[in-house]
């Protein structure tokens, strides 16, 4: 688990078109670039996240790790393996080693199914374990995600939205998994119950060591949880750190942006930020801008950005964005008076 | 007088026969200009609420208790006609899907001119007049081209505005926004959170907030009501609120999120078990069976509201000094 030793995760240069198809023959009349050129790699046992609005490409890039979609181009290697490669055997290794949990448990578990049946079902179709054995692992697994033997008989609708995810959550955990892939997992639940999913999800990777991918959109729920944090912007990564260093120190206009469209829960604090809520909104991906796809949104876009894509370039140790203006950036949001935000962070 | 004075309110539901009581005793109270946000969770019964202020609570649902005084006349006592003269006119309300609260069939401009021409009298070219100075407003680019085009032509964004603006047309008194933008991307959702302040302050208009993010109501609101299974637990303004929460629910709401003005590792202390059903009957306080204070007195008697330290409490045990994590004193 040391730097050196190769990361569990590395997804090189990922690109995900899908084909808009029109007209009474279905021809193919258009390309959606859900993804173009994301790279990054999660080393065993951290947690990564993804962030970004509706339509940015990030439940894409979950879908193509977890082997759902396959890359229109560039690889995605599980343990030094890359997953477009893999015969029927390493697939069914594959699968057991990657599981995920969705956002709504109540339509990702099967309403006909007791929880006992749920959660036991991926152990029985991978021959796990000998038929005998399987309740007291569904029992064993429910007592981790917190919940008594007893939820094996209930069906999901018995359940409040809490239990369901910690079923979702048990049953991704049945297959032994290594990378777990988290998207939207916590973002249905009420306040109270997010909570003690989070918590949950924290305790189980200190305790088995697992390694996530989260995929979110509330910026505060992925910092909590994640090492490190990758922005995305139509498809793009746009901006890449540790989350310390992404949070109080963000370099890409988009970035920060997001973190001024975040109210703290601080009356005070609120009332003395100024806040320029960022103006438009996400373009098709059927038909992005030229040059830096979010120029025509970004405050401090100049000519370059119009025409030359930026790439995505170191700005500190571990730390890049992809911005034409990363300096301008930096200084304009140390500049404004919403400091305060970040204080707290530093202490 | 206050513009919405909301006492004593109790929603009942009738199902199988049976009657069951969804909100127990509710009061806020809103003024002209001012911004009330109502903060729970899913079943704390505080859509209902809203909903019964428009007069619009669905089939088996009634008021049976309380008054719901607007501009110092009773809604409860009115009858359909009376209601339905207030709604669009004096009290607008605003969804939080836009998908479903627009008419999918309609243009834009029928559904932006409806309310003014049935409600303001307005002839078709006023109304239309009125309803490209409203798109204008609430910031819709190219609002003679919108007018013609249909909900399924515009983004989320877009038609939230479009709600705004419908509920801005005849110009109400009070605006009550059901979690107005829970479905949108934090970007736009600051956008349409902004719009709405900025609207509600230039227009004079009061404000009701219904909302579970605890950072939309810092950034916005002036005074909170909590609500926990139908009851109003907690009311203060926002300030005296988060730096010194009296009831055990406030302070577990505030400290179950993960915030990015903490440092990261701070740990979320999450409140135990779920919310409750809201046809669940549970003695004395609703709260107690969450809760880490709860004594024998919390699960025989009902707490009232009480006035304690510039809040008032429904609890027995509130914190009477109580620091935030950021130690201010309250």
């Amino acid at each position: 688990m040391t730097g050196n030793s190769q990361p569990l995760l590395q997804v090189e240069n990922l690109h995900v078109n899908f084909d808009i198809r029109s007209g009474l023959l279905q021809r193919v009349s258009g390309k959606i670039r859900a993804v173009s050129g994301v790279s990054f790699e999660i080393e065993k046992g951290k947690a990564f996240g993804l962030v970004g609005e509706s339509g940015c490409g990030k439940s894409t890039v979950a879908r193509a790790v977890l082997n759902l979609v396959a890359p229109s181009s560039g690889t995605v290697r599980f343990d030094g393996q890359d997953t477009a490669q893999l015969d029927n055997r390493d697939t069914a290794a594959f699968r057991r080693k990657v599981q995920a949990v969705f956002q709504d448990p109540y339509s990702s578990l099967n309403p006909r199914m007791k929880a006992g049946q749920i959660i036991g079902e991926p152990i029985r179709v991978h021959n796990l374990l000998p038929p005998g054995e399987v309740a007291a692992e569904v029992a064993r697994l429910l007592d981790i995600c917190g919940l008594p033997a007893r939820f094996a008989t209930l069906y999901p609708h018995e359940m409040s939205g809490g239990q369901r995810q910690r079923i979702g959550i048990a049953r991704a955990l049945a297959m032994g998994p290594e990378l777990i892939v988290c998207d939207e997992a916590v973002s249905a639940l009420d306040v109270s119950i997010q909570a003690q999913i989070i918590n949950l999800l924290e305790e189980l990777q200190r305790e088995l060591g697992l390694t996530y991918l989260f995929i979110g959109h509330d910026l505060s729920v992925v910092r909590h949880l994640c090492d490190d944090v990758a922005v995305m912007y139509l498809g793009r990564i746009v901006e890449s750190a540790p989350s310390d260093a992404l949070f109080s120190g963000p370099s890409h206009p988009y970035t920060q942006a997001l973190i001024d469209a975040v109210p703290n829960p601080d009356p005070d604090a609120e009332a003395n930020r100024i806040i320029e809520p960022l103006a438009g909104e996400v373009p098709s991906p059927a038909n992005p801008p030229s040059g830096c796809v979010f120029h025509p949104r970004c405050p401090i876009a100049t000519e370059r950005c119009h025409s030359e894509i930026p790439l995505l370039e170191p700005v500190a140790t571990e730390h890049s964005a992809a911005c034409w203006n990363v300096r301008t950036a930096q200084k304009r949001f140390a500049g404004q008076s919403n400091q305060t935000v970040l204080q707290g962070a530093e202490k | 007088m206050t513009l919405l004075n909301i006492k004593g309110l109790a929603i009942d539901v009738d199902r199988d026969g049976q009657t069951r009581r969804l909100v127990h005793d509710a009061s806020f109270e809103v003024d002209r200009g001012e911004t009330l946000a109502i903060v729970g969770e899913s079943g704390s019964g505080k859509s209902l609420s809203a909903l019964a202020t428009m007069g619009l609570l669905a089939e088996g649902l009634s008021v049976s208790g309380g008054e719901i005084l607007f501009d110092g006349r009773d809604i409860v006592q009115m009858d359909a006609q009376e209601v339905n003269d207030l709604r669009g006119n004096e009290i607008a309300m605003v969804f939080q899907e836009p998908m479903t609260s627009l008419n999918p069939v309609r243009s834009i401009e029928a559904q932006l001119t409806e309310g003014m021409r049935l409600k303001m009298g307005l002839n078709r070219r006023a109304a239309m007049a009125r309803a490209l100075e409203l798109l204008n407003e609430v910031g819709i680019s190219d609002p003679e081209e919108r007018l013609r085009q249909y909900p399924h032509q515009l983004s989320g964004g877009m038609r939230q505005r479009v709600m705004i603006a419908i509920a801005l047309s005849c110009e109400p008194k009070l605006i009550l926004a059901d979690e107005p933008t829970t479905a949108l991307d934090v970007t736009i959702q600051a956008q349409i959170l902004a719009l709405t302040a900025k609207l509600c302050r230039d227009h004079d208009v009061g404000l009701v907030l219904i909302t579970h993010n605890l950072g939309i109501v810092a950034r916005y609101a002036q005074n909170v009501a909590v609500m926990y299974g139908g009851r109003v637990v907690e009311k203060a303004s926002a300030r005296d609120l988060y730096s010194g929460a009296k009831h055990p629910y406030t302070r577990g709401l505030l400290d179950s999120v993960p915030r990015l003005d903490l440092p990261r590792d701070t740990p979320l202390s999450p409140i135990p078990g779920a919310p409750p059903d809201p046809t669940e009957e549970i003695s004395g306080c609703r709260f107690h069976p969450r809760c880490a204070k709860a004594t024998e007195v919390c699960v025989t008697d009902i707490p009232q509201m009480r006035p304690a330290e510039r809040h008032e409490v429904a609890c027995w045990h509130p914190n009477l000094t109580a620091k935030t994590k950021t130690g201010a004193v309250a």
